[in-house]
């Protein structure tokens, strides 16, 4: 029998769904295993009723639930908690669920200050907006899911890869337990590392890289951070590549920025990125700001307004 | 107590959206409206962010266009940071960003507005969907399964990430092109062609005729268009000047560093997305059925529509056919189904031509540059529509203000306004079921990327 999924996604882009559809062929494989009940993506289950007169909100029974964003408003809770309630397994899809993802900078201001610049840039009229009932206030941040529900299995990624969600729903389909990398994103990069240099500054990613030619191979170009270009290959988790790839963005010739979060879990990639620099001779000092080493990772409470931005 | 009816969520698009219908005493639609459920403040957060960074963090706006962002960001930093990209850089961008429509619209047309039309409106949930596609015709969905799959590979195998791109960087593109990855893309792009004509044909033949009545009927409004222009008059993805297209299809075109002079963005409490209209007409905002103040529409109806042309041949057949059919400017919203599908041509087309350009292949393809106060505003055609990113930095090339437009809020005002017509179109005496609820999803549906 056909195992059924749920699919819910709350603060987020769909990002993760489409990721979902870029399985290619292995969709339609999935599809032969995994009973759909309700992916608003692609399916019109409704919340509340086929015919809109329920009173409230409504997910079918599944035995796995996925679920991509974070929490930052009562409707994300509230399906949140559906979404448990209702299914046997919970994955936390993609770095917004696991992590709180890129929407967690938000996390750096409070809600007063986001509502007052985002309703009075230069093209909006004069108004006074508060939210009417027909549409969810917000919680008083973004927060991950796992600081609201419980949560069975996290697979992080800025989409986590189609490679890794094909083999997660396959054994879950088969009653297992994926396994997914849990290395650093250095332990699966090709680029040539020297060993350590005498390197005190970092340069902001305004030129390209050093490299012989267009044809030269990723294992010849040397680490990003030994030519002095900030990466978060060391504090980011590995898979990114997917089963047989190089890290995403270096395969571009492009540092890591962190999109599949801490290596371990509970970890902090801004304390610990200054952490491995400072401890190799470099100036943090050269980086121009420090938030954006959290930018995938400013849930639980690691990303908070500052106290004199603080509404008194 | 009147009844309401919550079609919440709205499914089968991209984002949070619920629709409100509020009956009144005898059962008919007193007000009909679309909620927009989310706010996630990008304008906001951005702030104070190295410049050059934010290309890769307003990507995340939107899972399903995040090239679109990609590039309108980079282009607004190049500008605050007074860097112009080598022709083989801009080039690069703007195949990539085709690549993406390209695949796009596939999505879009098969995965989640097709099973309206070939599984039927009334059709159960359960099957009406792209799983009841699949196993209603499992060739023809391998086959889309198929070509999707290798559009988002070459993003992916050339550029890196297919979700969330990061190869567009200040001053051009980050890696350059080798000939046997030019050779193999156009290969591709060839077959996704011979897939966009047969899709053409196939709605024209087999997806629309049964539905060209409710076609000339649901969700009908009459508004003004949005739309990116080149030189010529030519539809443009990537490139050109605004032109405002008014209902009686006079225009006015703009360059898009002056977008504040002609765009506002009205504000209503019940939806957390503005509503942006045009503010140059000088008459105000009005969502009024039988007299809209301000509203134009963006997206591909409206690209179609404002366009004096397409700019390759296979695609501008298709638009002299459409015009012979629909008129210009054309009102009618489910048109947007027929004008993206005209758009897909384009876009393989256009990649191929890109392709076919020998500056491709050059490797000069980013120009150093240094952080430094300056504004820039950096726009490109979206799935949705026109989109404008505007940010400001300081002396350290950090981000000190920014504004955006996204494609999607230029239809917010129209999407309410379609809503609330076919509602009343098709709801009476309170007789309501689930076929008639999804025809008004359908008047959504069509804005969607």
């Amino acid at each position: 029998m056909a195992v059924k999924v749920a699919s819910e996604w709350l603060n987020s882009c769909s990002g993760c769904e489409i990721s979902i559809l870029d399985m290619g062929e292995r969709l339609l494989e999935v599809l032969k295993v995994a009973d759909f009940v309700h992916i608003p993506a692609l399916m019109d289950h409704k919340y509340f009723g086929q015919q809109g007169d329920g009173t409230h909100l409504e997910i079918p029974q599944a035995d796995v639930g996925l679920i991509s964003g974070g929490i930052r408003n009562e409707e994300h809770l509230e399906v949140a908690r559906e979404m448990r309630k209702k299914c046997q397994f919970i994955v936390a899809l993609g770095t917004c669920a696991t992590h709180g993802g890129i929407p967690a900078l938000t996390n750096s201001y409070s809600n007063r200050q986001t509502l007052e610049r985002c309703f009075a840039t230069e093209t909006t009229d004069a108004n006074d907006f508060s939210p009417a009932e027909s549409i969810p206030v917000f919680l008083d941040a973004c927060y991950a899911l796992d600081e609201k529900i419980e949560v069975d299995l996290y697979m992080p990624g800025c989409p986590p890869h189609p490679d890794h969600i094909f083999a997660a729903l396959v054994a879950l389909v088969e009653g297992e337990l994926p396994e997914l990398p849990g290395k650093s994103n250095c332990d699966t990069c090709p680029t040539a590392r020297e060993g350590k240099g005498n390197l005190k500054q970092l340069r902001r990613f305004l030129q390209a890289p050093h490299y012989q030619s267009a044809a030269e191979p990723l294992d010849k170009m040397r680490c990003f951070l030994e030519q002095g270009i900030l990466c978060m290959g060391p504090v980011t988790r590995a898979g990114c590549g997917g089963d047989e790839r190089p890290p995403r963005c270096i395969s571009a010739r492009v540092p890591c920025r962190g999109c599949y979060g801490p290596v371990k879990p509970d970890g902090n990639q801004q304390l610990d990125m200054l952490n491995a620099l400072a401890s190799n001779g470099i100036d943090i000092k050269s980086l121009p700001e420090f938030t954006s080493l959290l930018r995938f990772s400013g849930a639980h409470q690691l990303l908070k307004p500052i106290p004199k931005q603080k509404e008194v | 107590m009147a009844q309401v009816i919550k079609i919440q969520p709205i499914t089968r698009i991209e984002g949070h959206a619920s629709i409100g219908i509020q009956l009144d005493d005898s059962g008919n639609v007193e007000n009909a409206r679309m909620n927009i459920m989310s706010l996630r403040g990008f304008e906001k957060f951005i702030e104070g962010k190295p410049a050059e960074e934010v290309p890769r963090i307003v990507s995340r706006i939107c899972g399903i266009c995040p090239w679109m962002h990609h590039m309108a960001s980079n282009k607004a930093v190049d500008r605050c940071f007074g860097v112009t990209p080598p022709p083989a850089g801009r080039k690069l961008r703007e195949l990539m960003q085709t690549i993406a429509h390209a695949e796009d619209k596939l999505l879009h047309f098969f995965f989640l507005a097709a099973a309206d039309f070939v599984i039927g409106p009334d059709a159960d949930y359960a099957v009406r969907n792209v799983i009841g596609i699949a196993k209603a015709n499992p060739e023809l969905a391998q086959k889309v399964v198929q070509m999707r799959y290798k559009a988002k590979m070459v993003l992916e195998k050339f550029a890196g990430k297919a979700i969330h791109p990061i190869a567009g960087v200040t001053g051009g593109f980050s890696k350059p092109m080798l000939e046997e990855e030019r050779r193999e893309i156009l290969a591709t792009m060839h077959e996704l062609l011979d897939f966009a004509l047969f899709t053409m044909d196939f709605a024209k033949e087999k997806v629309f005729p049964p539905y060209l009545d409710t076609i000339q009927t649901l969700g009908v409004i009459n508004t003004g268009f949005i739309g990116t222009v080149d030189d010529a008059g030519a539809l443009n993805l990537y490139d050109g000047r605004i032109r405002v297209m008014k209902p009686d299809g006079s225009y006015t075109d703009f360059d898009v560093q002056h977008y504040a002079d002609y765009i506002g963005e009205h504000v209503e409490s019940y939806s957390y997305s503005k509503m942006p209209y045009a503010r140059f007409w000088d008459e105000g905002f009005s969502l009024d059925l039988e007299d809209p103040k301000g509203i134009y529409r963006a997206n591909t109806l409206a690209r179609l529509n404002v366009a004096d042309k397409m700019a390759t041949p296979r695609a501008q057949a298709e638009l002299e056919e459409f015009r012979e059919h629909f008129g210009r400017p054309a009102q009618a919203t489910l048109l947007y189904h027929w004008a993206r599908l005209i758009e897909e041509v384009y876009a393989c087309e256009h990649a191929i031509e890109l392709l076919q350009d020998p500056e491709i292949t050059d490797t000069n393809i980013r120009t150093p540059a240094e952080p430094q106060a300056g504004t820039g505003v950096g726009s490109v055609e979206a799935p949705r529509g026109t989109l404008i990113h505007d940010y400001s930095t300081d002396d350290n090339g950090l981000i000190t203000r920014a504004n955006m437009i996204v494609g999607t809020t230029h239809n917010i005002g129209p999407m309410n306004m379609s809503v609330n017509q076919a509602a009343r179109m098709l709801i009476h005496a309170g007789q309501v079921d689930e076929g008639i609820l999804n025809r008004i999803e359908m008047a959504v549906r069509a804005y969607d990327p």
